[in-house]
């Protein structure tokens, strides 16, 4: 099988993470923040495929299993503030929550 | 009997103490019988103290109590010792006979007063404190004694404290002390350091046989000494504090500032005159400052409209006459007016008490005037006390005291006729403001109604100080006139003569009768200018030297002025400067940094998530950045 080129892999993933990031900084409704945060995630879970591809080592894959794992958590602890932010202030703009200012 | 001796300051000390912890909770009547009554108790044992003195001197003419060490430092070891001998025993009698007469008179005077208990509490503290210096045996008592009266005198002068005048009177007379005392305390200190010891009579007998006369040492510590005494004397230059002094109440006027504490500078030197004896400079300047002082006093307390400021110039004034007989060495004749000037004194303010009461608080004396019918009693004391201050001849105390100094500044060897020649222009201005206050006080058409009349309290001390404004003067006659020098044979055991260098008997007549004449035109003068022809003193007020003179000698020759402008004015500018302190720049320079970084980061804490999201996002490009770098 042809293998995919380490390089490519990881431009993905660099891409995606940018893309992620991104994500995160501009938008200001809580639930695409929560699933641009998904893709960096997925971001870091590419990085580690390709990197546990190019060794040889399982690592890389008992690794992107975790980061499911604590994405499913992350998921539960943001969709919980996600209610709570529509239940204090009937809006999902993250922006209204700036209570907690110097 | 002398050893009851250590009762006489003790009492006013114990009536003090029992009316400050428990007065205000007493009756006025308990009040006015422990203030009262611890008084009398003191000078009925200084009466039996005296007489027994009198009756069997003990050697050597004085009597040393010890009581306990005071304290012991290395060789230094006051005692709480007591020391009467003819000149202590004189002003003891004075003080505490003078100072029953004012705590009698002031149960009514001060009848409706709030502070009933504290006043007397005060008064108490006082007499206590200044029996202490009169009786003190070394000059470190006498020291603590002389601060107590400093104390009494403010606390007093600043009784009325909610008028915010009386509070800046009170504080300038203590400042002004002040001064004076600060020169006394260095003094003490040289004389300790030379001498090794401050117990009076070792101490003046030491000076004499270790000091040469005019040596530098002597005329330093005396210097000094005479500084203290110039402060709490209100003597020429500091005695602007006197006549603000007046804001106290009218029997502590007369208690504290014109028959006992301010002469209390009078007592040190005399006190002191071996010292003072070792000093010639110094004891011809105690001359030249008391006749420069009587006549400048004399001019301002012409000017004066209120009758209280009035007599404390004219207690300045008078003073002034016992530093020029200290100066010229006449120590008897110093204490013997003293104690006639107490009594006179006294009396004048008790009877200015009296009048200003009954007119419902009215200083001015142009706006009195016919009391002589409305207040009988009160007018011929009055008329006794200013005859005696003008030195009435023959039949008044003030006569004789004034007398006697006029005679020894001329005839003494330290004396001249330019002394003599201020005194007798003193004794005119002082027969004419005299005068003055009673002409226009008690003759004239009444001007305001009379409200209250003075009970018997108030009417007993100015009859009974009335009478010994005229026979107190009948205990030292002059040798021109009965020859019999009663007081000053007493007071040569503890004061020595003046040696007399110049005129005889003949001489004496000639320089009495022209004070007598002096004395006499005075009155004449002032009945002139006051009462018969009042217009021409205004017209003499209204030409340009006149109004300038008298606004010059009414504000009291400009010192108040003067130490305004150059030390109080600069002192309260620099305080004013330096209370922003230089070493506290680099603290609060810290603290204001620190607080300003505070206020630029909390800046950064808007709240929004978002933001902290970037900051971890360009921080963590940082740290990556830095980490490949390196």
């Amino acid at each position: 099988m042809a293998s995919v080129p380490m390089e490519s892999g990881l431009l993905i993933a660099g891409v995606l993470f940018a893309l992620g990031l991104i994500g995160v900084l501009v938008r200001r409704n809580i639930i695409f923040i929560l699933l641009s945060i998904e893709i960096m995630l997925n971001a870091a879970g590419l990085a580690f495929i390709v990197a546990g591809s190019r060794w040889g080592q399982a690592d890389g894959q008992v690794m992107f299993i975790f980061i499911l794992t604590m994405a499913a958590a992350e998921v539960s602890v943001g969709l919980a503030l996600v209610l709570q932010l529509q239940h204090r202030f009937k809006t999902l703009d993250i922006d209204a929550a700036s209570q907690m200012r110097g | 009997m002398l050893g009851l001796l250590w009762l006489i300051p003790v009492l006013p000390f114990a009536g003090f103490l029992v009316l400050a912890l428990i007065g205000p909770r007493l009756s006025r009547t308990g009040v006015a019988s422990i203030g009262v009554g611890s008084i009398a108790l003191s000078t009925l044992v200084a009466l039996l103290v005296s007489s027994s003195f009198i009756a069997s001197p003990p050697a050597g003419h004085a009597y040393a109590q010890t009581l306990w060490t005071w304290l012991q430092v290395g060789g230094f070891t006051p005692g709480i010792s007591l020391y009467l001998d003819g000149l202590a025993l004189v002003m003891m009698l004075v003080v505490t006979f003078v100072s029953l007469l004012i705590h009698l008179y002031s149960t009514e005077f001060m009848r409706d007063d709030e502070g009933y208990s504290r006043f007397f509490a005060y008064m108490n503290l006082f007499v206590g404190s200044m029996l202490t210096l009169v009786l003190a045996d070394n000059l470190l008592l006498l020291y603590l004694g002389w601060e107590g009266v400093g104390l009494c005198s403010y606390l007093l002068i600043g009784f009325w404290y909610t008028d915010p005048a009386n509070g800046r009177a009170a504080r300038k007379a203590f400042v002004v002390t002040r001064v004076g005392d600060t020169a006394m305390a260095v003094g003490l200190f040289l004389l300790f350091n030379h001498l090794g010891t401050l117990q009076i009579q070792d101490l003046m007998q030491r000076a004499s046989q270790a000091w040469p006369v005019g040596s530098a040492l002597a005329v330093a510590a005396s210097a000094l000494l005479l500084g203290g005494a110039l402060g709490k004397s209100a003597q020429l230059p500091l005695h602007t504090w006197l006549p603000d002094a007046m804001a106290g109440p009218t029997p502590v006027s007369a208690l504290i500032h014109a028959a006992t504490m301010v002469t209390a500078g009078v007592y040190l030197i005399a006190r002191t005159h071996e010292l003072f004896a070792l000093a010639p400079v110094v004891q011809s300047a105690v001359a030249v400052i008391g006749a420069a002082t009587l006549l400048l006093a004399g001019c301002s307390a012409l000017t004066q409209w209120d009758i209280k400021r009035v007599l404390a110039y004219s207690t300045i004034s008078q003073i002034g006459y016992m530093f020029l007989a200290l100066g010229v060495g006449a120590w008897s004749a110093a204490i013997f007016h003293l104690m006639t000037h107490a009594f006179f004194k006294a009396l004048l303010f008790l009877g200015a008490g009296v009048v200003i009461q009954a007119l419902h608080e009215e200083h001015n004396m142009f706006a009195m005037g016919g009391l002589r019918k409305q207040l009988p009693v009160t007018f011929w004391t009055f008329l006794i006390a200013s005859a005696s201050l003008a030195a009435l001849p023959l039949v008044t105390a003030g006569f004789y005291s004034k007398d006697m100094i006029l005679w020894e500044a001329w005839s003494s060897q330290a004396g001249s006729p330019w002394l003599w020649a201020a005194g007798m222009a003193g004794a005119l201005l002082t027969s004419i403001y005299a005068f003055r206050v009673v002409f226009l006080t008690f003759y004239g058409p009444s001007k305001t109604q009379v409200r209250r009349k003075p009970g018997l309290r108030m009417q007993l001390p100015l009859v009974i100080l009335a009478v010994l404004s005229v026979v107190g003067g009948f205990v030292e006659l002059p040798s021109s006139l009965g020859d019999l020098p009663l007081f000053s044979d007493f007071l040569h055991t503890a004061l020595p003569a003046a040696p007399s260098m110049r005129g005889g008997v003949s001489t004496e007549i000639v320089l009495q009768c022209s004070a007598a004449a002096v004395s006499l035109i005075g009155i004449y003068l002032a009945y002139l200018l006051c009462l018969r022809m009042p217009q021409y003193a205004e017209s003499l007020l209204r030409t340009p030297w006149g109004t300038a003179l008298h606004r010059f000698w009414f504000a009291g020759w400009g010192f108040d002025w003067l130490y305004d402008t150059f030390v109080v004015g600069p002192y309260v500018w620099f305080a004013h400067a330096a209370k922003d302190e230089v070493v506290d720049f680099i603290y609060g320079g810290i603290a204001g940094l620190t607080q300003r970084l505070n206020r630029l980061l909390s800046g950064t804490e808007t709240g929004k998530v978002r933001w902290y999201a970037t900051g971890i996002a360009l921080g963590a490009v940082i740290i990556i950045a830095i980490a490949v770098i390196l």
